[in-house]
């Protein structure tokens, strides 16, 4: 008999594609730990289970996933070791279990299933639950520590115990031991309760408050107590968040107010378009990231200068073209000025869209910094709270260690005199101008970060800046910080038990009720600059 | 007396005679000729018009505080606005069983949401006066209890005009609550009848604007009266020189008190004349913008004449709505730019235009008070 020459061709070709992949798993470590899978005896399957999650390689996980699934299989004729993919029909396709690569489709009776029983299925599933915990990377292995609180049972407890011994990081074995005392605080261990005392996870809180109603009036009231002192650390915990949500907001009513305090304290001149200022800032910052697209955080940071420019710019032009001819009549003053701004909003709706624009965050910005599990601070607040520190300060120091500083104060005490002196009033005019709505844009850019930058954003400001340079008092910059930063915490306390609109209400009446009894505002300017 | 003094100037006179008779010229074209002639006003041309006589009547009640007094209130949109939902508050009572839900005493908004009765401050706008009366009172206890305590510390010129813009800001967000029993965001409206008068017929539209120019044209008197009398004297004095005359023993907080009071209690008439005729009221009249807008009204008719008041709130509406229908875009752009021109350029505003015209012909000076700005 003759066998046809197709066929033999066949057969060596098939050798010849085998080759690559024989000489590949002589090297691997996994094909010998697959290997040793391949036996009849379970208690040697155990074994090989074993030293699999102890090799610590990365494919374990897939590994062990597809054999309590009955998808590790081996291919009868080559020995390949496959994963199968899909088991329906006749022809299932699958992958190499060692490098994962497609390896078509195999016929099911070419396929050995390696098989399990309950006991394994059983050790199995608590291997993959603590699998994360022999990963290379700590943030792993906390993250799996913490996914495993509440979720332990009895086959787990023994080997958590070996893992805790052997583990190195400090966090890892807390989160870990927390677990475990989870676990012997249900099997109704007084001991448990201490080791849990403190702790702000819900999980924890969650177990506690189950062992405090449990049937032993012991561990019932060791419980309680426990759940008290937590309660009262979390409460401290939100208070502490309420002081950091009220800082974050005054930070951007400072913001927005501080170049505000500048040009009404120093000129007199209430500048209603200021809030469009803002807008401009934000709208820089908008600009800059569609100039460098895929560049968010370097955008960001020349946004600064470029929207302190734009909005210094903008004031210049103000001034210049409104305000210099209204010298002496702030009413007038006032209403010219909102024309500016009704006109500035309407031309970015035509110019831009009247839709708001997103401006991205860039990675360092986003996400937030954990003090605690009851406590974590978003990052982008943080840094607009850092940002309006350093802009406050820089603005303080201007005003006081400067040239420009100096003659814009002599200006505001006594324009006459100043001139008198030799002082070129209309130029500290513009200068000032120039300087409140760079700082207008500054906020801008920073504002950014925390709402949508559209068409109304400077009107949504606008009443808020006023108030918080009234209530501070005109003319003085710590006023402006002082009562930016309390009007911003006053608001987040209430907010809770009234509710974000009546809290805002509630702090205009108080404004208006203030106003009654210090007009001059919290820190009211002395002497003879307040004869103004 | 001292009401019908005004009635003796030639400028009352003139500015009378004129509302007057177009008062009657737009009932005549409304009423004579038939629709299809080219001089024949519609019903639509007619509430517009009635609308516009009440922000004119606004505009007057804002000119006598701001002109007069030297009080630039940014707020009066509130006072507008409280009369206009008092109105408003009656007309809903007055739906009776007829809205969507059927039932007989609540409001369809308030079966909305559940509710099972009246609110108490809801108790009473059934009765007509008591709606009427409250029209007068709810502004001028607000304007009361407010002016009392700004004036008594002595709160002026940009603070105060902050802080009344703050109140209007305030209130407007109160009332956009729904909690707060007054309809929310969409605010009160379908109307159906006023005194027994179904408000969609043109005969109650007629008589609507009528009442409308009626109403502006007493309040002008009583403005006129105020101002030419005593009272007014004072009140111009503590505008140019609020230190010299309470110096002078005048107890400056108590004049500006009246008046303040007396033009909210018009602006709430004004409100109230306004509801019925547009057929809702909503929070976006206590909206700062409103109440910023109405000022510039007054700046660019003229400051402390009244009547120019009256004209700067006819053409900037009318002007408004031409607009908005052609090209909606430039309105703000326009509104922006009068804002500006107005106050750089035209201080005195068209009245004072008018005056410049009237003095070169007759080189006589008149009595005009100067606008001459105190400052804050």
């Amino acid at each position: 008999m003759r066998i046809p020459d197709s066929l033999c061709r066949l057969v060596v070709l098939c050798l010849l594609a085998w080759l690559p992949w024989v000489a590949q798993a002589q090297d691997d470590p996994g094909q010998t730990l697959l290997e040793s899978l391949d036996t009849t005896s379970y208690v040697e399957k155990g074994e090989a289970i074993e030293a699999i999650i102890a090799s610590g390689d990365e494919r374990s996980r897939r590994w062990l996933e597809a054999l309590l699934g009955g998808k590790l299989q081996r291919h009868k004729a080559s020995g390949q070791f496959v994963v199968v993919l899909e088991n329906r029909g006749r022809h299932w396709p699958v992958v190499d279990a060692l490098g994962f690569e497609e390896a078509g489709e195999m016929s099911r009776r070419e396929l050995d299933r390696i098989g399990i029983n309950n006991a394994l299925r059983g050790q199995l599933q608590g291997a993959l639950a603590v699998l994360d915990l022999h990963a290379d990377e700590v943030d792993e292995r906390r993250e799996a520590a913490r996914a495993l609180l509440g979720d332990i049972d009895a086959t787990l407890a023994e080997p958590l115990q070996a893992l805790i011994d052997s583990e190195e990081d400090g966090e890892v074995r807390r989160l870990l031991e927390q677990a475990l005392a989870i676990h012997r605080l249900g099997q109704g261990e007084m001991a448990a309760v201490e080791d849990l005392a403190g702790s702000l996870n819900s999980r924890v809180r969650a177990a506690l408050s189950s062992a405090s109603r449990s049937d032993d009036p012991q561990l019932a009231q060791a419980a309680g107590a426990a759940l008290v002192d937590i309660e009262q650390k979390m409460k401290l915990n939100r208070g502490l968040e309420t002081l950091y949500f009220g800082l974050s907001l005054g930070s951007v009513l400072v913001l927005a107010a501080i170049g505000l305090a500048i040009t009404f304290g120093v000129m007199g001149v209430i500048n209603m378009a200021h809030g469009e200022l803002i807008m401009l800032g934000a709208y820089t910052t908008w600009a800059m990231q569609q100039l460098l697209p895929g560049q968010p955080g370097l955008a960001l940071l020349l946004a600064i200068p470029a929207g302190f420019l734009v909005a210094a710019l903008a004031g210049v032009a103000i001034e210049r073209g409104v305000i210099q001819f209204l010298k002496g009549r702030p009413l007038e003053t006032l209403l010219a000025t909102f024309g500016v701004s009704l006109i500035l909003q309407q031309l970015v709706r035509t110019v831009i869209s009247p839709q708001n624009r997103t401006v991205v965050s860039p990675d360092w910005m986003s996400g937030s910094i954990m003090i605690n599990e009851g406590l974590s601070l978003t990052l982008n607040r943080l840094y607009v709270l850092g940002f309006a520190l350093v802009v406050f300060a820089g603005l303080m120091l201007v005003m006081r260690r400067t040239r420009l500083g100096l003659e814009v104060r002599a200006v505001t005490q006594n324009r006459a005199m100043a001139r008198s002196m030799g002082i070129r009033a209309t130029r500290v005019d513009i200068l000032t101008f120039a300087l409140g709505a760079g700082v207008a844009g500054l906020a801008g850019v920073a504002l950014s970060q925390l709402t949508n930058v559209g068409p109304n954003l400077g009107q949504n400001y606008i009443i808020d800046s006023f108030m918080v340079v009234v209530f501070g008092g005109v003319g003085n910059l710590w006023g402006t910080l002082v009562a930016g930063m309390s009007l911003g915490v006053i608001n987040q306390v209430l907010e809770p038990w009234a509710g974000a609109v009546l809290a805002k209400i509630v702090v205009l009446v108080f404004i208006i009720l203030f106003i009654q009894k210090r007009p001059r505002g919290l820190f009211p300017q002395k002497g003879r600059a307040a004869e103004g | 007396m001292w009401l019908t003094r005004p009635l003796r100037e030639r400028s009352t006179q003139l500015f009378l005679g004129i509302l007057l008779a177009a008062l009657a010229l737009v009932t005549l074209l409304n009423l004579t000729l038939p629709a299809a002639h080219p001089l024949h006003v519609s019903t639509y041309t007619v509430t517009l018009l009635g609308k516009y006589l009440s922000y004119a009547l606004l505009a007057v009640a804002v000119d006598l505080v701001w002109g007069y007094l030297g009080i630039l209130s940014l707020g009066h949109g509130a006072f507008f606005a409280l009369g206009g939902y008092a109105m408003g508050m009656y007309l809903m009572r007055q739906i009776g069983d007829r809205g969507t839900y059927g039932d007989p005493v609540l409001p369809d908004f308030m079966v909305f949401l559940n509710w099972d009765s009246l609110p108490w401050y809801w108790l009473g706008f059934d009765m007509p006066w008591f709606a009427f009366l409250m029209v007068l009172l709810a502004p001028g206890l607000l304007a009361l209890v407010f002016g009392f305590l700004a004036f008594r510390s002595r709160v002026t010129g940009v603070y105060l005009s902050i802080i009344t813009q703050a109140m209007t800001f305030a209130l407007m967000l109160a009332f956009f609550r729904n909690e707060m029993g007054f309809g929310g965001n969409n605010g009160l409206t379908d109307f159906k009848e006023l005194l027994g008068f179904d408000l969609r017929s043109d005969a109650t539209r007629l008589g609507l604007f009528i009442a409308t120019g009626i109403a502006l044209a007493l309040g002008y008197v009583v403005c006129r009266a105020i101002v030419a009398s005593k009272l007014g004297r004072v009140s111009v004095a503590c505008r140019d020189a609020e230190a010299r005359t309470r110096f002078l023993g005048y107890r400056v907080e108590r004049f500006q008190l009246f008046v303040f009071v007396v033009s909210a209690m018009l602006a709430g008439v004004a409100g109230a004349l306004y509801v019925p005729q547009v057929g809702i009221i909503n929070p976006s009249e206590f909206s700062p913008i409103f109440s910023i807008e109405v000022v510039l009204w007054v700046a660019l008719g003229g400051r402390a004449t009244l009547y120019g008041a009256v004209i700067g709130a006819l053409l900037v509406n009318y002007a408004k709505t031409v607009f908005t229908g052609v090209m909606p875009d430039a309105w703000l752009f326009a509104l922006g730019g009068l804002f500006v021109l107005v106050t750089v350029f035209l201080p005195k505003g068209i009245a004072g235009l008018l005056d410049l015209r009237i003095k070169r012909r007759s080189a006589t000076s008149d009595s005009t008070p100067a606008t001459g700005e105190a400052t804050a």
